[in-house]
């Protein structure tokens, strides 16, 4: 698994024979909507946590499936349905070989992130957990690795406890270790904040957490745009990512599930193409992963996902986040000089994401004097509000980061907090 | 910038800083606000004295537009009758969200906020006092009134 690497490596990386490793002109020269102007001003996109822009490649394959592929998969005898199937097919194996899975099989290509967490959570959770079991989350999670968890606890009668957070944004890990217990069963957590950028320790909770006879759920919608995800090396039991974080297009994602338990889990919803055969009196269920969808399926967008993961695996990733790293660094020192500006979230390791507020000024005002001069951010909870609650702040202001963001991109945010200050101070 | 400055007007950032009627009313009907994806949250109280608001203020926490408004909004709400509340609460919305082309009613002071017609995200912000008002003067809801 790869975690923040260090400025001293990535200057190393990047100073390596007087050429950059990472090319960030020739990378935004792929993403068309980069080009764009906004209220006359150069987009300045700080907001790939909230959602990725997308290279051509991931448009032109899937303006090309419709074109020349389209059909529905894994029924008809035609050529282009063929084609399609060989295409979604495609998509489950790059995404098996993007996560380091042992076979495509474990692989469930579902909606989203979102889609995946409830999926675990209505098939494995709610055929395995009962009364007093206990569900362990963490208070830097998404609304989204929550509200599934809490639906579960309110249909089980399991119990839900919430690891810590100290005032850098890490996890307490004391109160972890404290709070596993033979009654733990499920551990799921975010790979990455959303709202803080804190790089969590999985590979460490997922040792202990197994050793507590506990299940992992790893939500890796805000990692995989930036790490080399290895699913085997983690040991995790599910890893669960949305495409359209990771430069694919939405309602698109990939659950990886460790084989053993996705045989032992029921179907999660009823229909087309997660039958083996269906009669009034008893319905066979399709093997896995198939099982697990339901329905006509997203084929363009895992096609677009698949082009993807290409795009990616053509890119030196290590090179990339060492990139993303230095404007990361760049951005908070700068900010950091912003009079009034405070950094929510300063974890020894971090990736992607700068969340801050601004003294006398409330964050969407800021966001929307930032729009004006082009530059995109979010503003707001970031659907984390236990996030925000415990800092006792309503709201940050959240410059997130792709892999073509520049130190100009950084230069044009704090000019515009300049601006902010000059209305609003 | 010209939208930007019409959005934040002197008026509405003085507001924001001093907001007018920014306290508790003890014994008022109290009616919560709360917009939950960007945090806004305000809570209103109204006294109401032989079907006229004798008194109303507000607090909370919130954007510059959404507190300007709250504070604005119970300048022009005291002496009114709940029928004449809620007329203001209609030519209100109606500023914030029509187009060029009708006619708007002149609203006064609160026309200031008319600048956030430009801005669709804002909406939520500038009414979300409003809406709470509306609840609060029916009185017909415990649960938190939200514009999103």
């Amino acid at each position: 698994m790869a975690t923040g690497s260090s400025s001293v490596a990535a200057h190393l990386r990047q100073g390596f024979g007087g050429q950059a490793a990472f090319d960030v002109e020739k990378v935004r020269a792929d993403f068309p909507i980069l080009a764009e102007r906004v209220h006359g001003k150069p987009l300045v996109y700080l907001d790939s946590a909230n959602t990725s822009q997308k290279p051509e490649a991931v448009l032109t394959a899937m303006d090309d499936y419709y074109r020349h592929a389209n059909a529905n998969i894994h029924r008809a005898t035609h050529l282009l349905s063929e084609r399609a199937t060989a295409l979604y097919e495609g998509g489950r194996a790059k995404a098996a070989a993007f996560l380091n899975a042992s076979h495509p099989h474990t692989i469930v290509l579902t909606r989203g992130t979102t889609d995946g967490i409830n999926l675990v959570a209505q098939s494995y959770g709610r055929s395995t957990l009962k009364a007093g079991d206990e569900i362990l989350l963490t208070w830097l999670e998404h609304h989204s690795n929550i509200v599934p968890w809490q639906l579960l606890a309110e249909q089980t009668g399991a119990v839900i406890k919430v690891v810590p957070i100290n005032e850098a944004g890490e996890l307490e890990m004391d109160q972890f270790a404290a709070m596993l217990s033979s009654r733990t069963r499920i551990l799921a957590v975010g790979h990455v904040s959303n709202a803080l950028g804190t790089i969590n320790p999985i590979k460490a909770m997922i040792a202990q957490a197994h050793a507590a006879g506990a299940v992992v759920l790893v939500d890796g919608a805000q990692a995989a745009p930036h790490l080399t995800i290895d699913v085997q090396a983690l040991d995790c039991d599910f890893y669960v990512l949305s495409s359209h974080k990771m430069f694919g297009p939405t309602g698109t994602g990939v659950l990886y599930g460790r084989a053993a338990l996705l045989e032992k889990m029921p179907p999660y919803q009823g229909g087309g193409d997660m039958i083996a055969s269906v009669t009034f009196e008893k319905t066979q269920y399709n093997q896995v992963p198939y099982k697990f969808e339901a329905g006509t399926p997203n084929m363009a967008g895992v096609v677009g996902l698949g082009a993807a993961i290409d795009y990616l695996a053509g890119i030196d990733r290590d090179a990339a986040l060492a990139h993303e790293d230095a404007v990361l660094e760049y951005a908070t020192a700068q900010v950091r000089q912003v009079p009034g500006a405070r950094i929510i979230g300063e974890a020894r390791h971090k990736t992607g994401v700068l969340s801050f507020v601004l003294e006398g000024v409330h964050p969407h005002d800021a966001g929307t004097i930032l729009d004006q001069q082009g530059v995109a951010v979010r503003t707001g909870q970031h659907c984390a509000q236990p996030v925000m609650d415990r800092f006792c702040i309503p709201a940050t202001i959240r410059a997130s980061l792709g892999i073509y963001n520049t130190r100009e991109d950084i230069d044009a945010l704090v000019h515009g907090l300049h601006k902010v200050r000059e209305l609003f101070v | 910038m010209s939208e930007l400055s019409e959005l934040y007007q002197e008026v509405i950032l003085d507001h924001n800083r001093r907001p007018h009627n920014f306290r508790v009313i003890e014994g008022a009907t109290r009616q919560e606000g709360y917009n939950p994806l960007c945090g806004d949250r305000l809570t209103l109280y109204v006294a109401m004295d032989g079907g006229v608001i004798k008194d109303v203020a507000f607090q909370g926490s919130g954007c510059a537009i959404s507190k300007a408004s709250a504070s604005l909004m119970t300048d022009a709400l005291k002496g009114k009758t709940a029928d004449e509340a809620r007329a203001l609460f209609e030519q209100f919305h109606a500023m914030i969200t029509s187009d060029h082309s009708g006619p708007t009613a002149d609203l006064g002071k609160l026309s200031v906020l008319a600048g956030v017609r430009e801005f669709p995200t804002r909406i939520k912000c500038a009414s979300l006092a409003w809406h709470t008002m509306k609840a609060a003067v029916a009185h017909d809801t415990d649960a938190p009134v939200s514009t999103e």
